[in-house]
């Protein structure tokens, strides 16, 4: 019975976790970008979705688009505003832009947080479920929305499989993260690429933000904790490698699940944090890593 | 006399004129103002009515004429829920803008940072919204240092006590229930209140099943009502403030069987509601006062008034910070004086009827020096359930609308 529970909630919150992580990981893997404002984009997605549902009363579907679309702009205005003037100017030395770009995202992310308090309290909100009620999964109480979350998860990331490995563009992505420089080359323009890239992951982060939102409720004080997850997600997985993150995801998903029913819920994220240091020491590049 | 200095005059002489005529329309005031700092969580829900109450408050008294001539001067500081920011505006609110009295935050961790300096800087400072029973335990260990500090919201022995009092009317009597879980969150203010929950709950006939402490950055809430659920208890006695709305949807959208029956602040604020799209239906919480529930004559007036200008009703410390102007306001009068020692003298006879009750607060000799005094008569506090998106008194009698109902998921074991 307990064992069923955990197998159910580990599985749904891993879903989650492993889609929010595979856009930071993309982005990573194609750009060398670490986006820390990860978590901040995340909440003002499932935010936009609870004010547009309860604000502005245009129902659950619309409300989860707007989240998305919301999501979509944050991406675009990340990229936009703060990784590339950082990528491009000439007046930050190369080996520096990395620690520019750590630094740009990161306060980018506070300035998200700080707006998102300023005008919904932070307070948390949650996203009115797409389905609601209960189902009965092998003997556990299972609220509807907690599968459709692991599903629209599993399928999403699925169909990101689909467009990376069989569409034009999806290779042209899939070129950038291995040579960048052989892809300049084949007259593909980096930035156009970048950009696909940017909006993959607006989405994706959209979608997380909003099935989070409706799963657990998010508030600005989310920000942080989410983006240290995905980060640690993405280390554990190695950089850079979607696989590597789905199998991370599911690890740390199960892991925290695991401590909070059978140790202590306020220990919940020790475990994975230590395994994530160990890791660091056997196998640095992390699990699929490259390098 | 050339041009620009005639211009230079003909403005001065204008705006002397339209000072006089602006002095003679609005009432006179002729001293000073009296100064309170409002040091508040404008970010979160029920620190946002704390500053925007104590105006409400300021507004009227300055309306019909101040105190004694002396208009009442609000200053109010955004803390960011952080005691480090606190103490700083509390420094700035004394050393900088001279104010007379500070009302300051509903976190009892923040009160707790403060009351040292409300010490060191002698200014009496009233908290609206924390609870922690250290605030007024330390005025009573250390009086003549420490009675600066006045705890204008109930203690967390006395909020057990009021949800004891609830509890064994709505579910003991009336609902035949036995046995209770108690489900809290570590924080400063909870750890007095489990005391109290864990001693006043088998006095009324629950017995104590569980008692589960968990943090307040829980965010996953699924293994700890299953744990709950595993010791089958009749009710969930809750201790939340900082969290509310995650474990409300929670027990919603998992369609927990027992109801949830406490303190939960959150649910305190009219936009619970919206915030949790309804799924707080059901719940259970302690309240000192609520939209429509006429405690005193003044409590229903405050809260549309407040309503009228702000757009949503005050959150619990709305009510408190509220009277808190007029008691301090009431006390300057009757000290005759912003004299620290003498508005501290002023304020521990206070007999105030504000719109949570009568406001006595309890002497040097009891343990909880300058706490306001708890029992009938003065505060009791109320139940209050969320119905049909509503907030609805369910106790005590003499103000209780309507009656006990839970949602269909929700299965009573009696």
């Amino acid at each position: 019975m307990r064992a069923f529970q955990i197998l159910i909630d580990g599985f749904a919150i891993s879903a989650l976790y492993a889609l929010g992580a595979t856009g930071f990981t993309l982005i990573f893997g194609v750009s060398g970008v670490l986006n820390l404002s990860h978590g901040a984009i995340m909440v003002a997605a499932a935010v936009a979705a609870w004010a547009a549902a309860s604000i502005l009363n245009v129902g659950t579907y619309a409300g989860a688009l707007i989240g998305v679309a919301v999501a979509l702009l944050a991406a675009f205005a990340t990229y936009f505003a703060v990784v590339k003037p950082i990528q491009d100017s000439r007046r930050i030395p190369n080996e520096e832009k990395e620690i520019f770009v750590l630094t740009g995202t990161l306060l980018w992310g506070i300035m998200i947080q700080e707006l998102i308090a300023y005008f919904f309290t932070n307070n948390a909100k949650t996203v009115l479920p797409i389905v609601e009620g209960v189902v009965d999964v092998l003997g556990v109480r299972t609220p509807k929305n907690e599968i459709f979350t692991a599903i629209v998860c599993c399928l999403v990331i699925a169909l990101l499989w689909l467009l990376v490995n069989r569409t034009r563009t999806g290779k042209a992505v899939l070129a950038a993260s291995m040579n960048p420089r052989g892809v300049t080359l084949l007259g593909l323009e980096l930035t156009n690429i970048y950009i696909v890239v940017w909006a993959i992951y607006g989405i994706l982060a959209g979608i997380a933000g909003v099935l989070l939102g409706m799963f657990l409720g998010v508030s600005s004080y989310s920000v942080g904790p989410l983006t240290a997850s995905a980060f640690s997600i993405v280390v554990l997985g190695g950089l850079g490698s979607v696989s590597g993150s789905l199998i991370a995801a599911f690890v740390v998903g199960y892991l925290e699940t695991l401590t909070a029913y059978l140790v202590s819920p306020a220990y919940r994220t020790i475990p994975a944090l230590l395994l994530l240091v160990f890791v660091m020491y056997i196998r640095p590049q992390g699990l699929l890593g490259r390098r | 006399m050339n041009k620009a200095l005639s211009g230079a005059l003909r403005s001065a002489f204008g705006a002397a004129a339209t000072g006089a005529l602006l002095a003679a329309l609005s009432p006179a005031f002729a001293a000073d103002p009296i100064k309170i700092g409002v040091i508040a969580e404008a970010q979160a829900i029920a620190g946002a009515s704390i500053p925007q109450a104590a105006q409400l408050a300021a507004d009227e008294i300055n309306a019909s004429g101040g105190i004694d001539g002396r208009k009442i001067e609000i200053i109010s500081y955004d803390n960011h829920s952080s005691s480090a920011d606190s103490v700083r505006a509390f420094q700035r609110a004394v050393n900088e803008d001279k104010v007379n009295a500070v009302i300051a935050s509903y976190i009892s961790e923040v009160v707790l940072a403060l009351e040292p300096w409300a010490s060191r800087l002698k200014t009496p400072f009233v908290t609206p919204g924390a609870a922690s029973n250290e605030i007024s335990k330390s005025v009573h260990a250390d009086y003549e240092k420490n009675k600066y500090t006045f705890h204008g919201y109930l203690t967390s022995a006395a909020l057990a006590l009021s949800v004891c009092d609830g509890a064994k009317d709505l579910l003991v009597d009336k609902m035949h229930m036995k046995t209770a879980v108690i489900m809290s969150e570590d924080a400063a203010w909870t750890k007095p209140l489990d005391v109290g929950y864990e001693e006043c709950l088998p006095k009324i006939g629950l017995k104590v099943l569980d008692h589960i402490r968990f943090s307040p950055d829980t965010t996953d809430f699924t293994p700890i009502f299953n744990k709950i659920e595993g010791s089958k208890p009749d009710v969930i006695i809750t201790g939340i403030s900082h969290v509310g709305v995650q474990p409300t949807v929670q027990w919603k959208n998992q369609q927990v069987p027992i109801p949830m029956f406490g303190i939960s602040s959150q649910a305190t604020n009219e936009t619970f509601g919206k915030d949790t799209n309804q799924a707080a239906e059901g719940v259970l919480y302690q309240g000192v006062s609520g939209p429509g529930v006429a405690v005193t004559p003044k409590s229903v007036p405050f809260a549309e008034n407040f309503k009228k200008k702000f757009g949503n009703y005050p959150s619990y410390a709305g009510y408190t910070a509220y009277d808190e102007v007029y008691y301090i306001a009431d006390a300057v009068k009757r000290a005759g004086s912003t004299d620290a020692d003498k508005l501290v003298a002023a304020l521990e006879t206070t007999d105030w009827e504000g719109t949570i009750g009568r406001v006595q607060f309890y002497g040097k000799d009891d343990p909880f020096t300058h706490s306001i005094k708890y029992g009938k008569g003065l505060i009791t506090g109320l139940m209050l359930q969320w119905q049909d998106g509503k907030q609805s008194a369910v106790w005590p009698k003499d103000v209780a609308k309507v009656d006990v109902k839970f949602p269909s998921f929700i299965k009573l074991s009696n």
